[in-house]
C-alpha cells in the first residue's frame, strides 16, 4: 500500500478497473459479420448490427468459448446459466438503442489475478465478474464541419467486461494487475491486448479514505487507453480528491474523461444525460445455459499461463524471480525463450541462465534499438540457441559471441556461418598459443622487466597483447594460465 | 371469372391442379376485386405487377409438373413483414419510404411454397391496437355492415387489413401477426378463420418486432383447412430466430380428420367475465354443444390468474416495445426530422413519426422499466405471467383444449373506441392469456351477432399441439356451417 501525504494525514487510495476487451473471434457477437480492424468505415456491418427492423440477434458461440476461455484462465466461476440483457440508451452509434449486455447474471463470476510489484511483493486482486456484451459504433465528428459520421465497422463486436474488486491500493498495482490481465488474455488467445487499437480498453473507479477507513466516495474515469495513463490518472485523480476533501468540499459520484493531453480527469457528467438504462432480459435471446462437456473441452485446451510458467522457469531452469517474470510476460517472448533453451523431456539443451541473459540482456538491446517486436526478430530462436551451443563447446568466446551475435541480427546468418566465414573460431591450441605469448614477450623486453621487478599490473597489458595478436581468438583462459607460468619465469 | 375470388385455398388448390383455371387468371380475379373494394383501405401497398409475375411463374412450375403447396394462392401480407424491395411500413409515418434489402422468413418460405403476393396490407401501427384505427394510412373498413345501419365497423385489429382483405375476397389467405390477440380478434370481427401457433412455431426474422417474447405469426383464411394448409408453410426452425422452435413440423391437414370423440375440451369459468353479453354466452355455450354433440366431453376448469392477465400484458408488451422501437431514430432509414442538436432531431422525428397510440406504449414501457418502478411493474409482471402460464399447464393435466369465446363482443364502430384506451384492450380479454403463456390458439367463425356480425369461438390447446387445436376448429366449423358473408358494396 502506497499512502498519499496530505496536509491532514495520510490518505490510502482505493481502485477498481473495469476493462474493456475486445474477444479474439472471426464474426461479432450476435452477428455473422467479420471484425477485422482497419477496415473501410461501414463495410463489415451486417443487417443486424445496423438494427434493421425485424433482424434478430443470435448467439456467436465462439465467443462465448472465449468468455469460459477467460473466466478457466482467471481461475472463476463460470455461471452454467447467464442472462442477456438489454442496456436501453440513444446515441447515434447504438442502431439498436440498446447494447446487449450481461447484468444480473454475468457468464463468468469470481475470479481471482495474482500481480507482482516492483518490490518483489505479490498480491491477489479479485476479479468481481466478467460479461459479454456488444461494442457500438463509433461517431466521427471531425469529417465535416456540422454533421456527425457514423461507422458501424465496431457496432456489435463482442467485449468482455471484466471488473475487478475494489482491491487496488496503488497506481503501481493498477499498472501491475492492467499488465497481468493483459498478459493473461494474450496467453488465452482470447484478447490481443492491442491498447492501441481499442481491443483493450480501461475504466479506473477510484476513491480515496483515511488507511483502512470506510470508502469514500468513487468517481469514474473513462478512456484511460494505455498502462502509462492510467498511472498518470490515478495519481491525479487522487490528488484532486485529496485536495477536494481538505479543502472542506466533499466528492460527487461522477464520471470524469481522463484527457491524455494534459494528464488531468475531468468531469463529463451532465444533468440532462443522468442515463436511467432500463436494464431486461433481451427477449430475443433466451437465457445462456453451459454443459459441463462444453466448459471441460475448453479447460483441457488451456495453455499454460504467466505464473504456471514462471514456476517452472524458477524450479526446473534455476532462473531467478525477476528473470522469469520479464521473460513470462509475454508470451512470444516466453515462447522465444523456451525455443532457445529446447528442453526435451525436461533437459534443457541450452543452460537456461545463459538463455535468459542473452534474450534479457543482447537480444532485448538490439531489438529496442531496432524498434523490432520478438516476433519479427532477425535472429530466430532456433540462431541464438546455436550462438550459445559454440560458446557452450568452446567454439567461441563469450566476448567474440557479442560480435557473433551483432553479425547475426544484421545478416540474419546463423552463428556457425559467421564464425567460419570471419575465421572466428577460437584457438584453444596451446602450443599456438605459448608461441604468440613467445612473440610478445620477446617484443616487449622492457614491460617483462618492469613486471618481474614487481609492476603486477602489467598482466594485463599482455593479456591485451596476446588477443590483439590472435585477433581475440585465443581462448582467455588459456593464455592467462600460461601467461602467468611464462611471466613468472 | 367472379367466382374465382370465392373459392378457398384448398378449392382453388383443386382447380390449378386440375387445369380449371391457370394461376395468372386467378392474380387477375383478386387484382381486380382489391382495386373494386379500395374503400376498404386494406391494402397500404398493392403489388399487382409482383402477383401477375408470381402467377405466370407459378403457372410455369405448373407445367414444369413441380408445384408448391400454395402454388398459385394470391396471399396478401400484413405490412408488418418485411418484403424484399417493396414498401415495408408497419403502418408508420416513422418507417415512411423504407424498403427493405431483404425478405421476411415466412415471406420467403410462402413464396417458395408458391405463394402469389397481391400485397402489403394495413394494420394497427406497428400492431398496436384492436382496431385498426391507429395506422398512419387511414383505418381499415370491415366489409361487414350492421343490419340496416351503414356505419363502418372497425376490422379488429391488428391484422385488420389482412382479416377484411380475406373476408372481403381480395386474397385467398393472408399472414398475421399476434401479440395479444391481433389474429384472432380481427378474424372473429370479420368472420373468417385465424390460428396464432405456438410461440416458436414460425420464425419471427423479418417481422417488425412489437413486443418480442409475444410476438408470433399465423395465417388468417376462410376455412380451418386453409389454415391448416398455410400454417403448413409458413411454420418451421429458422437458425436465424434464436426463440424459434427446432422441432419438426407435422402434416397440420392431415389432422383435420372431423374426430374428437373422447376429447376433453375445458370450459374455463374465469372466462365468464362481468358483463358477457347474452349472445357471447349463447355462442360459447353453443360452442360446447357442437363439440359435445361430435363426442367431446366438456370440462369445468380453473385458471385462477387469468383476470391479471390483461394489466399483465400491458406492461410486458410496452415495455418490450419501449425497446424494441428505440431503433427507429431517423439515423439510418425511414423519416428523420432534423434537429440543432442529436436530442432534438430524435425527439423531432419520434414525435412526428409515431402516433398516439404507440407513443402511449412508449411511455408506458419506459415508465414500468424505470429505476425504481421495474420491481413493481415488469418483475412483478413476469412473475404473474408465469403464473398464468402455470394455469394453463395446471388445466391441461386435465383437459386437451380449451374453448372460450373469442372476444367480448362484434365488432364496433369507427371511433367508437378510439378515445378510451381501456374499452380499447378490453377487446383482448379472452386472447392475451394465451399469447402470455406462449400457446397455440385460434378463431373459428360460430355464428352472427344480433346485429348480423359474424362472431368467433376461441379455442386454446398444449403448446405445439396445433394439431388437436385445428381438428377441433375443423368440428366447430362443421357444426356452427357458417356460410355468412358481408355484402357486396358495388
Amino acid at each position: 500500500m502506497s499512502l498519499i501525504d496530505g496536509r491532514t494525514g495520510a490518505w490510502e487510495i482505493v481502485i477498481g478497473l473495469e476493462v474493456h476487451a475486445q474477444v479474439i473471434s472471426e464474426a461479432k457477437l450476435f452477428s455473422g459479420a467479420p471484425t477485422a480492424f482497419g477496415a473501410e468505415p461501414n463495410t463489415q456491418v451486417s443487417l443486424v448490427d445496423a438494427a434493421m427492423p425485424g433482424m434478430l440477434p443470435v448467439i456467436n458461440a465462439h465467443c462465448i468459448a472465449q468468455a469460459v476461455r477467460t473466466g478457466l484462465g482467471l481461475d472463476a466461476e463460470i455461471n452454467r446459466v447467464s442472462v442477456f440483457d438489454r442496456k436501453n440508451y440513444f446515441y447515434a452509434d447504438l442502431p439498436q438503442g440498446y447494447q446487449i449486455s450481461q447484468y444480473k447474471q454475468p457468464i463468468v463470476g469470481r475470479g481471482t489475478i495474482a500481480i507482482e510489484l516492483p518490490s518483489g511483493e505479490t498480491r491477489s486482486i479479485g476479479i468481481t465478474r466478467l460479461h459479454l456484451e456488444q461494442d457500438a459504433g463509433k461517431s466521427l465528428h471531425d469529417q465535416h464541419p456540422s454533421l456527425t459520421y457514423v461507422d458501424l465497422n465496431r457496432s456489435g463486436v463482442a467485449l468482455m467486461e471484466i471488473v475487478s474488486e475494489p482491491d487496488i491500493r496503488s497506481a503501481d498495482e493498477a499498472a501491475a494487475y492492467l499488465g497481468k490481465l493483459r498478459s493473461i488474455l494474450r496467453y488465452l488467445g482470447t484478447c490481443d491486448g492491442n491498447m492501441e487499437e481499442g481491443s483493450l480498453r480501461c475504466d479506473v473507479n477510484l476513491s480515496v479514505r483515511r488507511p483502512g477507513g470506510a470508502l469514500g466516495t468513487r468517481c469514474e474515469i473513462k478512456n484511460v487507453n494505455s498502462i502509462r495513463f492510467v498511472r498518470q490518472a490515478i495519481e491525479y485523480e487522487a490528488r484532486r480528491q485529496v485536495e477536494v476533501i481538505e479543502n472542506g468540499g466533499t466528492i460527487e459520484q461522477e464520471t470524469r474523461l481522463f484527457d491524455s493531453a494534459k494528464g488531468v480527469t475531468r468531469s463529463m457528467r451532465s444533468k440532462e444525460h443522468a442515463h436511467d438504462y432500463r436494464y431486461f432480459p433481451d427477449p430475443d435471446l433466451l437465457p445462456l445455459k453451459l454443459a459441463e462437456d462444453f466448459i471441460e473441452t475448453i479447460r483441457r485446451t488451456l495453455p499454460e499461463l504467466p505464473d504456471a510458467k514462471k514456476r517452472r522457469f524458477v524450479s526446473a531452469f534455476g532462473l531467478g524471480a525477476y528473470d522469469a517474470d520479464v521473460l513470462v510476460a509475454e508470451k512470444e517472448t516466453a515462447a522465444y525463450f523456451e525455443a532457445v533453451v529446447d528442453a526435451r523431456d525436461g533437459t534443457p539443451r541450452r543452460d537456461p541462465k545463459i538463455a535468459a541473459n542473452w534474450v534479457t540482456g543482447e537480444l532485448f538491446g538490439r531489438l529496442n534499438e531496432a524498434r523490432l517486436d520478438i516476433a519479427r526478430s532477425p535472429v530466430a530462436a532456433p540462431a541464438l540457441g546455436g550462438l550459445i551451443a559454440l560458446i557452450a563447446d568452446g567454439t567461441i568466446s563469450g566476448r567474440i559471441a557479442k560480435d557473433v551475435f551483432a553479425l547475426m541480427f544484421e545478416t540474419g546468418k546463423d552463428a556457425a556461418a559467421i564464425v567460419a566465414e570471419r575465421g572466428l573460431k577460437q584457438v584453444t591450441d596451446t602450443a599456438a598459443i605459448e608461441a604468440e605469448i613467445d612473440k610478445v614477450l620477446a617484443a616487449n623486453a622492457d614491460k617483462l622487466a618492469e613486471y618481474r621487478s614487481g609492476k603486477d599490473k602489467l598482466f594485463g597489458f599482455f593479456v591485451g597483447q596476446v588477443m590483439k595478436a590472435t585477433q581475440g581468438k585465443a581462448n582467455p583462459g588459456a593464455v592467462n594460465d600460461i601467461l602467468r607460468k611464462k611471466l613468472a619465469g | 371469372m367472379t367466382t374465382l375470388t370465392d373459392l378457398t385455398i384448398a378449392e382453388a388448390r383443386d382447380g390449378l391442379a386440375r387445369g380449371a383455371f391457370s394461376a395468372v387468371e386467378l392474380a387477375e380475379a383478386h387484382i381486380a376485386a382489391i382495386e373494386k373494394a379500395r374503400a376498404l383501405n386494406a391494402f397500404i401497398t398493392e403489388t399487382p405487377a409482383r402477383a401477375r409475375a408470381d402467377a405466370a411463374a407459378s403457372d410455369a412450375r405448373r407445367r414444369a409438373g413441380t408445384p408448391g403447396p400454395l402454388d398459385g394462392i394470391p396471399l396478401a401480407i400484413k405490412d408488418l413483414f418485411c418484403t424484399e424491395g417493396v414498401l415495408t411500413t408497419a403502418a408508420s409515418r416513422i418507417l415512411d419510404g423504407f424498403r427493405p434489402t431483404y425478405e421476411s422468413t415466412i415471406t420467403a418460405q410462402l413464396h417458395a411454397a408458391g405463394g402469389v403476393m397481391m400485397g402489403k396490407t394495413n394494420l394497427d401501427e406497428f400492431a398496436m391496437g384492436s382496431s385498426n384505427e391507429t395506422s398512419h394510412y387511414g383505418p381499415v373498413e370491415n366489409p361487414w355492415r350492421r343490419t340496416g345501419d351503414n356505419r363502418p365497423l372497425v376490422p379488429g385489429g391488428s391484422s385488420g387489413g389482412s382479416a377484411a382483405a380475406v373476408a372481403g375476397r381480395l386474397a385467398l389467405g393472408a399472414t398475421g401477426t399476434d401479440t395479444g390477440g391481433s389474429i384472432r380478434q380481427p378474424a372473429a370481427f370479420c368472420g373468417i378463420v385465424g390460428i396464432k401457433p405456438t410461440y416458436g412455431r414460425c420464425s419471427r426474422w423479418g417481422i417488425v418486432a412489437f413486443a418480442s417474447s409475444l410476438d408470433q405469426a399465423g395465417p388468417m383464411t376462410r376455412s380451418v383447412r386453409d389454415a391448416a394448409i398455410m400454417l403448413g408453410a409458413m411454420s418451421g426452425f429458422d437458425a436465424k430466430d434464436s426463440t424459434s422452435a427446432d422441432m419438426p413440423v407435422p402434416d397440420f391437414e392431415a389432422a383435420l380428420t372431423g374426430d374428437i370423440r373422447g376429447l376433453r375440451v375445458g370450459i374455463p369459468k374465469e372466462y365468464q367475465v362481468d358483463g358477457m353479453s347474452a349472445e357471447i354466452r349463447n355462442l360459447w355455450d353453443d360452442g360446447i354443444a357442437w363439440m359435445k354433440a361430435a363426442g367431446a366431453i366438456p370440462v369445468e376448469v380453473s385458471l385462477p390468474h387469468t383476470r391479471y392477465a390483461l394489466p399483465t400484458y400491458y406492461i410486458i408488451a410496452p415495455a418490450e416495445a419501449s425497446s424494441n422501437l428505440a431503433r427507429y431514430d431517423g439515423v439510418r432509414y425511414g423519416l428523420r426530422v432534423d434537429g440543432e442538436t442529436l436530442d432534438q432531431m430524435y425527439e423531432n422525428t419520434r414525435g412526428a413519426g409515431f402516433g398516439r397510440e404507440v407513443r402511449r406504449r412508449i411511455l408506458i414501457g419506459t415508465y414500468v422499466l424505470s429505476a425504481g418502478y421495474y420491481d413493481a411493474y415488469y418483475i412483478k409482471a413476469q412473475r404473474v405471467r408465469a403464473l398464468i402460464a402455470r394455469d394453463f399447464t395446471e388445466a391441461f393435466k386435465s383437459v386437451d383444449l380449451l374453448l372460450t369465446p373469442t372476444a367480448p363482443s362484434d365488432a364496433f364502430a369507427q371511433g367508437d373506441k378510439s378515445n378510451d384506451p381501456i374499452a380499447m384492450y378490453l377487446n383482448d380479454v379472452f386472447t392475451v392469456p394465451a399469447s402470455l403463456a406462449g400457446l397455440p390458439a385460434m378463431s373459428v367463425p360460430a355464428g352472427l351477432s344480433s346485429a348480423g356480425l359474424p362472431l368467433g369461438l376461441h379455442l386454446i390447446g398444449r403448446a405445439f399441439d396445433e394439431e388437436t387445436v385445428l381438428r377441433a376448429a375443423g368440428v366447430l366449423e362443421r357444426a356452427a356451417g357458417f356460410t355468412a358473408r358481408p355484402a357486396s358494396r358495388d
